[in-house]
């Protein structure tokens, strides 16, 4: 018997029988035809599945979708509430923080989800002291997104995006 | 010189630029980074079923028997192909391509099996469930230089001599004051694209004689569908595909590989049924192509002044031995530097192994490692600057043909990227720099790629709604042809750029080449120009509505008086721990000549993409082939390390100005290919000259620097 | 992957009842490491039993050290404040492992029961010991570069990956467990089990066992104490080598240290004999080497196709060395 589950994705509400061993990724993907989480590895090596999840950064390759039950689902296509261009959308595209685009939208989710742990001030690997608030340069920015690979090697636009992002939002 | 100033008779005129060297945003942006656009596994289909490879777990043999029984039993299941049941193919000459037509195992993961189930999950489980039984050959997977059985390839890729020899490399050797002898080594490399090979399938056996359509991720629709259409025994004008987005590819999705072949295979078993067959990462290191290993035997024979007397390269690389594939390693060392004696040759090994295939910058990435570092050691060797010691060697012209070059401007890019860099009054001494620490270093590597113009091309362009629409079926693979081409057909057209619209992507538009060799905007640019030119001849300024015109790349008669190429110099700076011999690089530089920038932003990602490509292959890739078992070891993207993030620190690129009036009518050379040549050799130049320890064998691990406890 | 049921029980006696009573069946936490060997099918279990909204997500004050609620995401224990000023070390170590995201989805409970990255155990078309007992090793004279040196048998020379494993075994945590039978503590370093003949088992867990918590007993000494992880990649790769250390020095004499190695071994390698060699040694260069020396004296490095991990024997003495003279500056 599969279980009824809820998922509220880009806001809008989805009631679903699903195959227990459904990735959120695949449900997304092939069930909903929400197209824009990427299937980069399928096994959290490569971050193009990045998704918010209650708005944290998760990956949606390694979440499964049973386990999603009345959660929040945000999408690169789905970060603002009236549909206009979130201010991470622009610096990325304003900056070339990108090339074949495919990483691109778990790179925008990822970097929503990392500017809001650095609000909270969380540290990062390359905090150099742990128990101190963290500044945002650039190496920040790099650690705290190397969980998103981009092969055409866009890092030092991204790092650009998300400091253009970080100005614009804590402005 | 200026666009204006151009005489003689074969001369390409040059476009006046406008829209050309702006530094416009991505066309495509917006929809990429909301992830609206659309890539092969997310075609727009109507209830599409899902396709999962059985993959072979032995090196060499044969399948002697699949059985489907319990893989059949799964509800869901539409259709299992194996070499029993799968269709026969018209043409099997490529043994690559010849998917399930025999139960012969010519290395591990090729495909010997497919699952077509109604849903991802059932497919995968039901794939799983396929038992086969193997009659086990003894296999052979291991590379070495001293083989017996080496032998010479007829030529390798595309069409280059396999050897190659002017004067008398020996006689050089012995009688040079100063002579050097080293072997270099690259290993196995995979693209690893962020989008694996994927394909939406769909056959319709009742539209006309059959239809085939393909959602493809390539590098070049048209070429997938001759391939795709020979294969199965169909007419070209049956099959269409369309790739309007690619998730990158760095030319492993420039020739179609057996999944391609599979998925048009598999949609035929389920008519009517859109058919989703994407590789899985694991997969990508067995089907989709790669680096082969290259050993290098690298010469130098030079004056107490740093004029090489002769250079030589005999390179060693494998092959797989159901197909050739020969990647022209030694081809750079032909025509890069001044000497009168030289040598290059090709050896390679014919193994048990998956299909080699080309990877960004084949021939010229592995092929600038060897003699460039090699270089830096004469340099060390002779007391020299190693930026001097290249500029000492600058040919007046084409060292191997003799031609002129048409540009060439390495001692620009040299002198203008050692000055951006820092490099002028350049400690030489290695291994004396520790800060905070770390051990310090710099080092440079010249870089070069041909200029390539591809045969065919044909562009159309029309009038329509007040807008100049051109279509051709070229390929925007993260490259920016989206929206370099309408720059192009803007000035040739003479309006603003934002009254164009260049349509990619589909083979209802007219064919193009591949995009590959870095020869895209080269090539389709050159027909979008010719088309806008009789567009203009025939219509004049003032079209009507529906006004029309095709029109083809044309032969570029230049290309026979010149040597055309593409240059550049990289400069790294290495930190080296001292204590851990971690290996980080905080600055990389890379100053190029590459004709006419055609956009400045998309112009510098290129670039700095294959640097940082660049910086991978030095510092990490590798791809770990076990001898025992044929496979690639570390087969994902956890343990096969592409470049993060935070290894890219310091990363710039730039370039000098430079009007090339022969390559094209946008005096523009590729750029996708070049920023990744001379890096590796930079950064092992740079570790030697933080440490003292020279790296001859790539990936530049810790473990190669690292002190004795 | 074959087809499995999905439950999400109430609270957490029943989901230790529900996986007891069925020999198939699995805990599922964050996700990250069973998915993704469902995924390979490295196991094929026949229930799933989630028990990401059971376990606790607190972190309370327990007799002046620390209890983690085993659904604890591995990046709120990072940000914690009183984990950061009192146990920089295991900070630093969860900080350093995989990713934001997989640190978003990882939790204090699963984060220790992550299996070996060896390919060769993910890849179920080659033999392995541990997912398959009696089919052979192929890490052996295979690639090895990535294997342990420390600890291993003639059946498996895997490493645990685990990071913040390295600094939970430094600290002397204490893994709060339930099960069918009831509650019990056990010391983190007897978690893990080296792999001898028996390579399939991981941990002393039986079946049906659930960590609940994590307990960080009270270490004034931990306050100076750190992570140094060594790897290719910059980020977002395991360790070649990792150490976790804290040290108490009193006048320029090693009073007392906590010392772990990660990516050594079968487990996170609690490294006692190196703590012996330093108590009461002058703070040198070479004392520190010379505790990293009796450690390694049992080391056996692997040959391998790429090279093997001999070198590992070197990165480690010299990692240990390098850490312990951080640490012995901020104290001075």
């Amino acid at each position: 018997m599969d279980p009824d589950t809820t998922l509220r994705v880009d806001g809008v509400t989805h009631h679903l029988d699903l195959d227990p061993r459904a990735s959120l990724l695949d449900t997304l993907r092939q069930r909903l035809g929400v197209m824009s989480p990427k299937k980069g590895c399928d096994h959290g090596q490569c971050g193009a599945c990045t998704v918010l999840v209650d708005g944290r950064r998760v990956l949606a390759c390694l979440s499964l979708a049973v386990a999603q039950d009345g959660h929040e689902i945000t999408t690169a296509d789905g970060l603002s509430e009236d549909g206009a261009d979130h201010p991470v959308h622009r610096a990325f595209v304003e900056e070339d923080a990108l090339q074949c685009g495919y990483c691109t939208p778990g790179q925008v989710c990822s970097a929503v989800g990392a500017l809001d742990e650095f609000a909270r001030g969380w540290p990062s690997a390359v905090t150099t002291d742990v128990a101190a608030d963290p500044e945002l340069d650039d190496a920040e920015i790099a650690e705290r997104m190397s969980g998103n690979l981009c092969r055409c090697g866009a890092y030092k636009g991204i790092r650009a995006a998300v400091a253009d992002a970080h100005r614009e939002v804590s402005r | 010189m200026t666009d204006t100033d151009m005489t003689g008779t074969d001369m390409t005129p040059a476009l006046a630029p406008h829209a050309i060297g702006r530094d416009l945003a991505r066309r495509d942006g917006a929809a990429k980074v909301r992830g609206t656009a659309f890539y092969a596994d997310e075609s727009p289909v109507e209830n599409p079923v899902y396709c999962r490879i059985v993959a072979s777990t032995i090196a060499r043999g044969r399948a002697v028997s699949v059985d489907t029984g319990e893989a059949e039993g799964l509800d869901g299941v539409l259709a299992v192909l194996t070499p029993a049941t799968a269709e026969r193919l018209a043409s099997t000459s490529d043994a690559e391509l010849a998917v399930l037509q025999d139960d012969r195992v010519g290395f591990r993961g090729q495909i010997v099996g497919a699952v077509v189930a109604e849903s991802f999950e059932v497919a995968r489980d039901a794939a799983a469930r396929v038992r086969v039984e193997y009659e086990v050959a003894a296999h052979d997977a291991a590379l070495s230089a001293d083989r017996d059985d080496l032998y010479t390839p007829d030529q390798v890729n595309p069409t280059y001599e396999t050897d190659t020899a002017q004067g008398d490399m020996a006689a050089a050797m012995a009688s040079a004051p100063v002579t050097l002898e080293r072997t270099y080594t690259t290993p196995m490399l995979h693209n690893n694209p962020m989008e694996p090979h994927a394909t939406t399938a769909l056959w319709e056996p009742d539209r006309g004689a059959g239809a085939l359509t393909l959602y493809d991720s390539t590098q070049g629709v048209h070429p997938v569908r001759s391939t795709v259409a020979a294969v199965l025994g169909l007419d070209e004008d049956q099959v269409r595909v369309v790739c309007p987005y690619v998730g990158g590819g760095f030319g492993s999705k420039g020739m179609p590989h057996a999944n391609t072949v599979l998925a048009a295979m598999a949609a035929r078993a389920v008519p009517g049924r859109p058919v989703r067959v994407a590789l899985t990462r694991q997969q990508m290191f067995s089907l989709a192509g790669y680096r082969t290993p290259t050993i290098q035997q690298v010469q130098l024979a030079a004056q107490r002044d740093g004029a090489l007397d002769g250079i030589a390269i005999d390179v060693v690389e494998q092959t797989s031995r159901i197909k050739e594939f020969a990647e022209q390693t030694g081809v750079p060392t032909r025509n890069m530097y001044a000497a009168p004696n030289r040598r290059t040759t090709h050896r390679l090994a014919a193994l048990d192994v998956p299909v080699p295939s080309w990877m960004r910058a084949p021939g010229e990435c592995p092929g600038m490692f060897g003699p460039e570092v090699a270089l830096d050691e004469l340099a060390a060797e002779l007391g020299m600057d190693p930026v001097e010691l290249r500029i000492r060697n600058e040919p007046d012209v084409d060292p191997e043909t003799g031609k002129p070059f048409s540009t060439r401007n390495l001692v620009a890019c040299l002198r203008r990227g050692a000055e951006q860099f820092g490099w002028p009054g350049r400690d030489p001494r290695p291994g004396v720099r520790l800060e905070g620490g770390w051990w310090i270093g710099t080092g440079v590597a010249s870089a070069t790629y041909p200029v390539y113009r591809m045969p065919v091309s044909t562009a159309v362009i029309g009038y329509s709604g007040g807008r100049y629409v051109a279509r051709i079926g070229a390929a925007d693979i993260g490259t920016g042809a989206w929206t370099v081409l309408p720059q192009i057909a803007a000035d040739a057209l003479g309006v603003p750029v934002q009254e164009v619209e260049v349509l990619i992507g589909d083979t209802e538009y007219p064919p193009a080449s591949v995009a590959g060799g870095s020869s895209g905007t080269t090539t389709w640019g050159s027909a979008l120009v010719a088309a806008a030119e009789q567009f203009r001849g025939k219509f004049g300024a003032d079209p009507h509505e529906g006004d029309e015109i095709e029109a083809s790349v044309p032969e570029n008669a230049a290309s026979e008086r010149f040597a055309m190429h593409a240059y550049g110099a990289h400069f790294a700076e290495v930190a080296v721990h001292a204590d851990t011999g971690e290996v980080r690089v905080p600055r990389l530089h890379g100053t190029f000549a590459a004709g006419r920038i055609v956009n400045p932003r998309l112009a510098r990602s290129q670039l700095l993409g294959g640097m940082t490509m660049g910086l991978g292959m030095a510092l990490m890739e590798d791809s770990v082939l076990d001898p025992r078992t044929g496979h690639v070891v570390n087969h994902d993207l956890a343990e096969y390390h592409v470049a993060t993030n935070a290894d890219v620190a310091d990363l710039r690129a730039d370039w000098v100005h430079e009007d090339d009036p022969h390559v094209n009518p946008m005096g523009s050379k590729g750029i996708g290919e070049i920023g990744i040549v001379g890096t590796a050799a930079a950064v092992a130049n740079a570790a030697w000259h933080a440490t003292g320890v020279r790296v001859r064998d790539l990936p530049l691990t810790l473990d190669k620097v690292l002190p004795p406890a | 992957m074959r087809p499995f049921a999905y439950q999400a029980p109430d609270d957490t006696g029943a989901a230790v009842r529900s996986v007891a009573e069925r020999p198939d069946a699995v805990f599922l936490g964050g996700g990250t490491n069973l998915v993704d060997h469902l995924r390979l099918g490295v196991v094929s279990p026949g229930l799933l039993v989630d028990v990401t909204a059971l376990t606790s997500t607190e972190i309370t004050e327990v007799g002046g050290g620390l209890r983690v609620g085993a659904g604890v995401p591995n990046s709120e224990l990072a940000a914690d404040a009183r984990v950061r000023s009192r146990y920089p070390v295991l900070a630093q170590a969860l900080l350093s492992g995989a990713s934001g995201q997989l640190r978003n989805m990882a939790t204090t409970g699963g984060n220790p029961l992550q299996r070996t990255r060896c390919m060769y155990f993910q890849d179920v078309s080659t033999p392995c010991n541990k997912r398959e007992p009696g089919s052979g090793c192929s890490a052996i004279g295979g690639s090895t570069r990535n294997h342990a040196v420390l600890g291993t048998s003639e059946h498996c020379i895997a490493t645990h990956p685990s990071d913040m494993a390295v600094a939970m075994a430094a600290l002397d945590a204490q893994v709060l467990v339930l099960g069918p039978d009831g509650e019990r503590t056990i010391p983190f370093t007897e978690l893990h089990r080296l792999p001898g003949d028996t390579p399939e088992r991981d941990t002393v867990l039986e079946h049906g066992e659930l960590i609940t918590a994590i307990d960080l007993p009270e270490l004034p000494m931990a306050r100076r104490s750190r992570y140094r992880k060594v790897r290719d990649r910059a980020s977002y790769a395991f360790a070649l080598v990792s150490v976790a250390a804290a040290l108490d020095v009193d006048g320029g004499v090693v009073r007392e240290a906590r010392i772990a190695f990660g990516g050594v071994a079968h487990a996170p390698w609690r490294a006692r004999r190196a703590e012996e060699a330093l108590r009461g040694a002058t703070v040198s260069d070479e004392s520190f080497a010379a505790a990293a020396a009796a450690e390694l004296t049992d080391a056996r490095p692997q040959p391998g196709v790429d090279g093997g991990n001999e070198f590992k024997i070197a990165l480690l003495t010299r990692t240990l060395v390098a850490t312990l003279r951080d640490l012995a500056r901020e104290e001075a």
